[in-house]
């Protein structure tokens, strides 16, 4: 199986005449067994297609349209608009959002979220690129063009779960070429405050009884891994974990930020050293070189599935 | 964008929270004339970005107006940890019966604002939750529900504060939450808080930090506190360097090449995307190398954009190669970065496959990209290589110790 979307998931795009939208839209109905993208929405421009996909002026046209409720949404508008495209969505009845806006201050993320948390909708992003089912469904630009992310992402046994959205397609590459597929790969996004942190994604990992490990890639700032490192521990996950820790260079520049908006050190905690000891703790292991991470999980499954055969 | 505390206090005052009455100037003669305005003992304080300015004497008191032009003059002309001052505060001395703490910040975890408190203030808030835990209170508020002020309230009660100065801080309390949601701001603190031989409070430092992706809704303030659209007021100053790389990055709107760092050393990188660039530039370093900088590409540049980074980084005293290397693209096309790093190797008269030690970014339109790396015999590897061998190569070419 998968977690969060399967290819009987529907979901619209909104802003889906811009132009990185356009050839999201694309991406998306050519990949695996072709999303049900069931409508778009950009204000005024009702009546229109995007590669056969009917445009509405509101989202509430596109439920109408539809005749049914609808999954999921991913929001491309500009971050000054985002807030509301959210609300929007979420009002409407739509229980999965991934926000691809990047640089939307934090205090309207904040709003959405807890917004999202009140409804029982999830938010993936913003600054993300979306979620990846390999072979079945991708929702958002994750993997490129169908073709690219076909290349990359195979089915299998992994969950990844990356702050970067490019290394979350480096990462599952490197799974792929060693026999490795991934049961779902989801790209989080890189700034402070984000829909879904690994450790808010881990309970369903956790379900989906496909997903025998987790890879995730991760960098300096925030606490979300020591989060990640105290849901482990308190839930006794059956999951082995192994991550990647890029940014090592930063902790000795506080201040600066580099990446994504996210990565700013602003206390010892947030630091690459202090997260990489934290995992530790977790018997999370924290891979020195990508290339090494097939080999270290692939043995943690297999530890783990010797160990239960004993049991 | 952090600010300086003569506008931290500022933006403390329009929200109705009390301060003294003092001053900010660059000139010691009107420090002389605030002081004597104020007609008392003064602090005089330095006005820079970064810690420790008591400890580096940035900080004086003066009995009378001419010791304050006095402190004033040295402070002007005293760096604090590289950063000269941007001007003095000059403060009444306060009488001061207690210091108390109030702060706001983000929990990133909990996705809501924080608010912090506690009847000890004055030093660093993180050293008085590690050695007096019970005296620290913090309190969760709601981003879409209204601020309201028991939330206060009780923050400042858990802390065992009672009577009236319960009821004096809780609208400062309160005011400094609406002023940190108000404002997009990222920290909002008054420390210290004083409360005075009267019983009032009055606010005798503040800080405050915006965050930079909501400056454009801030104009109007920011245009008050004289804060110009070009001040970023990073960790360090921009270099001519990455100003530069900046210039790059604006000459059009497609995609991204910029975020440019000056580093000193002899290999300049030509890397993305974001998550990509922090994997290279660990594995540079892990392997000995010497990088000349920091940058990102992303979102598919166009050629003169691709063309123009490599530029620059080739141009940088020092460098003697590049290495021109993301992770797997899927926006950004391969081949246009390929053509823009060889293009600047042809205009600069350099041979490419001499200057480019390795180009790896295998994705979209590889295929054609490495086409034309092969024409100009410039070595490129394709995703079966990883990251941190294509790191290994481009060190190993150049020499690791070499610098």
């Amino acid at each position: 199986m998968s977690i969060l979307i399967d290819s009987d998931t529907t979901f619209i795009v909104q802003g889906i005449t811009g132009r990185e939208a356009v050839n999201l839209t694309r991406e998306c109905l050519d990949y695996g067994a072709g999303a049900k993208v069931v409508g778009g929405v950009t204000p005024g421009r009702l009546g229109r297609d995007v590669h056969g996909v009917p445009v509405f002026d509101t989202v509430a046209q596109a439920v109408a349209h539809h005749g049914a409720p609808i999954d999921g949404s991913v929001v491309t508008v500009p971050p000054a608009f985002t807030k509301d495209a959210v609300f929007e969505a979420i009002e409407n009845g739509v229980k999965l959002i991934v926000i691809v806006t990047e640089r939307i201050p934090r205090r309207d993320v904040a709003e959405m979220v807890e917004l999202a948390t009140l409804r029982g909708a999830r938010i993936i992003g913003p600054n993300c690129l979306g979620i990846i089912v390999p072979d079945v469904i991708k929702m958002g630009g994750i993997g490129g063009p169908a073709k690219n992310a076909a290349q990359a992402y195979t089915p299998g046994p992994i969950g990844v779960i990356s702050r970067s959205g490019g290394m979350t397609t480096e990462m599952s590459s490197t799974l792929s070429a060693a026999g490795l597929g991934q049961s779902t790969a989801v790209s989080i996004g890189g700034d402070a405050i984000i829909g879904s942190s690994y450790a808010e994604l881990m309970g369903l990992f956790e379900a989906d009884e496909q997903t025998q490990g987790i890879v995730i890639y991760t960098e300096p700032g925030g606490r979300m891994e020591a989060e990640l490192a105290r849901w482990v521990t308190d839930n006794n996950s059956r999951l082995p974990i192994v991550a990647f820790m890029a940014g090592r260079f930063m902790d000795e520049m506080p201040g600066m930020s580099f990446g994504h908006a996210g990565t700013i050190v602003e206390g010892k905690e947030d630091t690459a050293s202090e997260k990489i000891a934290r995992l530790a703790q977790a018997h999370i292991t924290v891979a020195e070189r990508i290339e090494d991470i097939p080999a270290i999980i692939g043995d943690k499954i297999a530890a783990r599935q010797s160990a239960g055969a004993n049991a | 964008m952090r600010f300086f505390e003569y506008e931290a206090r500022e933006i403390v005052k329009r929200a109705g929270i009390p301060v003294t009455d003092y001053g900010f100037t660059t000139d010691p003669a009107e420090a002389r004339a605030i002081a004597e305005r104020i007609g008392g003992p003064t602090v005089i304080k330095s006005q820079v970005l970064t810690g420790g300015r008591m400890k580096a004497g940035g900080v004086k008191f003066a009995d009378t107006p001419a010791e304050a032009e006095a402190h004033a003059r040295a402070i002007l002309a005293l760096e604090i940890n590289g950063h000269m001052p941007r001007g003095v505060l000059v403060d009444p001395k306060a009488e001061v019966e207690q210091e108390y703490y109030a702060g706001v910040v983000w929990d990133g975890i909990r996705k809501q604002p924080v608010m912090i408190f506690s009847p000890v203030g004055g030093i660093d808030i993180e050293q008085v939750a590690a050695e007096q835990p019970d005296k620290v209170g913090r309190r969760h508020f709601s981003n879409i529900l209204p601020f309201s002020e028991f939330q206060a309230k009780e923050v400042i009660a858990s802390t065992g504060v009672t009577g009236s100065a319960l009821n004096k801080l809780v609208p400062i309390v309160t005011r400094l939450a609406k002023l940190f949601t108000a404002n997009d701001m990222i920290l909002a603190e008054i420390n210290p808080l004083g409360r005075l031989a009267d019983g009032s409070f009055v606010a005798l430092d503040a800080h405050m930090d915006i965050e930079n992706e909501a400056r454009g809704r801030h104009k109007p303030l920011l245009a008050d506190l004289g804060v110009g659209d070009e001040e970023t007021r990073q960790a360090r100053e921009a270099t001519p360097f990455e100003l530069a790389g900046e210039e790059v990055d604006a000459t059009d709107h497609r995609g991204v090449a910029g975020n440019v760092t000056e580093f000193d050393g002899n290999l300049g990188l030509v890397i993305g995307a974001g998550g990509g660039s922090l994997t290279l530039f660990d594995a540079v370093r892990a392997h000995g190398g010497h990088p000349a900088n920091y940058c990102e590409i992303g979102g598919n540049p166009s050629v003169a954009k691709a063309c123009g980074l490599a530029k620059l980084v080739l141009q940088k005293p020092g460098v003697d190669k590049i290495a021109v290397m993301m992770s797997i693209v899927s926006n950004t096309r391969v081949d246009i970065v390929a053509r823009g790093v060889i293009k600047a190797c042809l205009e600069l008269g350099y041979d490419p496959a001499e200057k480019i030690a390795i180009f790896r970014i295998p994705g979209a339109w590889e295929e054609e990209g490495f086409k034309i790396l092969e024409q100009y015999h410039v070595e490129y590897a394709d995703r079966s290589v990883s990251l941190n061998e294509a790191a290994r190569r481009a060190v190993e070419k150049i020499g690791a110790d070499a610098s």
